[in-house]
């Protein structure tokens, strides 16, 4: 079993410590430390209640896979095989990466002067096969991921209701959204680092 | 040129981005006060919050919250060095603009206009979006907010070298980075869990 770094954004980004990236993330120490224990709280709960590991990290790695990072996909994929998931799992998991590929933000307003900026995108859907693949329930919440990760302003009660007719109640529905919520933060976190630490060399 | 705001009525759902007071809604029930263990207070970490439904709601799982509350709260408000609060506002309404937020939009413009004491300028990026010229610094901050809020990412050198050019230094650039990346992380739950209404109106002051 592969130790964990202490802190999976600098794992990410290839922060050396004592480096000048390294100073300035400690410089907001508590940022920092908090953006990790949000990590931990979604991938090593002490009570995981009705989102198993293995489909956080499922999530995670589609999730990642969408916003075409292939080191941090890399990452929740090694997490997903190590919490057990099945080869066929993950090659689903894989597949629906492919499937879902899109640019966004894209969506549409409430009906008035914004009409002007509405934006049609690719969306997605899980198939008969990925509902085999992956589960009923899990096929319904990688729906709601590419919703919230691509187009979160088509979101709507609608989007909730089809995540209870999957099986999902309001306490996990709360969790799955703050896993692909957080995702798109420590992702843009891990992105911008990058960057600022290929500017620095 | 003032553009004229179609303000909705009180109850109805916002059609424009607007500096305005909204009220939000949740889809799902949030959590009632007597529900709430010592770990749900822990969540909310400021017992203030249990008036609000978003936080009530959110607080169903109390570890992802207490964390998620406290790297929000040093991103925006540890000003040590770094970008000033109201450049930190201006990019998280950047992203929310971009995103199509607009209630997010219209709580982090308002604290912009209020940090910065530039609220028509402020008003213009609600307006006229994300490619408003207001001033090469503000700019730099806006681009970077919006690259950073593409998917895929599209913030590259080009966003960092024009930050160092408008003066910024590598712990503003930090500042900058988290500051859109954490909003990208709040449009998401307030854009899915639940929808933005136009505040009840005031009683009318006799005139």
């Amino acid at each position: 079993m592969n130790a964990r770094e202490a802190d999976v954004i600098d794992e990410l980004t290839g922060v050396a410590p004592g480096s000048a990236l390294d100073e300035v993330r400690r410089a907001r120490g508590a940022a920092r430390a908090n953006a990790q224990k949000s990590f931990e709280a979604l991938f090593e709960p002490s009570q995981p209640g009705g989102v198993s590991i293995v489909q956080r990290f499922a999530l995670a790695a589609f999730v990642a896979g969408l916003h075409a990072e292939p080191e941090t996909q890399r990452f929740y994929v090694r997490s997903l095989a190590e919490a057990g998931a099945s080869p066929a799992l993950i090659g689903a998991v894989e597949a629906e990466v492919a499937r879902g590929a899109a640019k966004g933000p894209f969506g549409r307003y409430p009906a008035g002067r914004l009409s002007v900026e509405d934006f049609e995108g690719a969306l997605y859907a899980p198939t008969a096969e990925s509902r085999r693949a992956l589960g009923g329930r899990l096929a319904t919440a990688f729906a709601h991921a590419h919703l919230l990760v691509l187009h979160p302003r088509d979101a709507s009660r609608d989007a909730l209701r089809a995540l209870e007719a999957a099986g999902w109640e309001t306490t996990e529905i709360v969790t799955l959204s703050q896993l692909v919520a957080f995702l798109t933060f420590q992702i843009r976190v891990v992105a911008g680092l990058t960057t600022l630490a290929d500017a620095s060399r | 040129m003032t553009v004229a705001h179609e303000t909705a009525a009180a109850g109805a759902r916002p059609n424009a981005f607007t500096q305005d007071e909204l009220g939000w809604t949740p889809w799902l029930p949030p959590l009632a006060e007597s529900e709430l263990s010592e770990r749900h207070w822990a969540g909310l970490v400021e017992a203030s919050r249990a008036k609000s439904p978003y936080f009530m709601l959110l607080v169903r799982d109390p570890e992802v919250l207490e964390a998620r509350t406290k790297t929000d709260k040093d991103i925006f408000t540890n000003v040590s060095g770094g970008l000033p609060r109201a450049e930190r506002e201006l990019a998280a309404t950047a992203v929310s603009r971009s995103n199509g937020c607009i209630f997010c939009a219209s709580v982090h413009a308002r604290f912009a206009s209020v940090h910065s004491k530039r609220r028509d300028e402020v008003q213009r990026l609600l307006d006229e979006g994300t490619d408003v010229d207001i001033d090469e610094r503000w700019n730099a901050v806006v681009a970077a907010s919006v690259a950073l809020t593409a998917t895929p990412p599209a913030f590259g050198q080009p966003h960092v070298d024009r930050l160092r050019r408008a003066g910024f230094d590598d712990l503003a650039i930090l500042d900058v980075i988290q500051s859109a990346a954490f909003f990208n992380w709040a449009n998401r739950l307030m854009l899915s869990l639940g929808e933005p209404e136009a505040a009840k109106p005031q009683a009318a002051a006799p005139r």
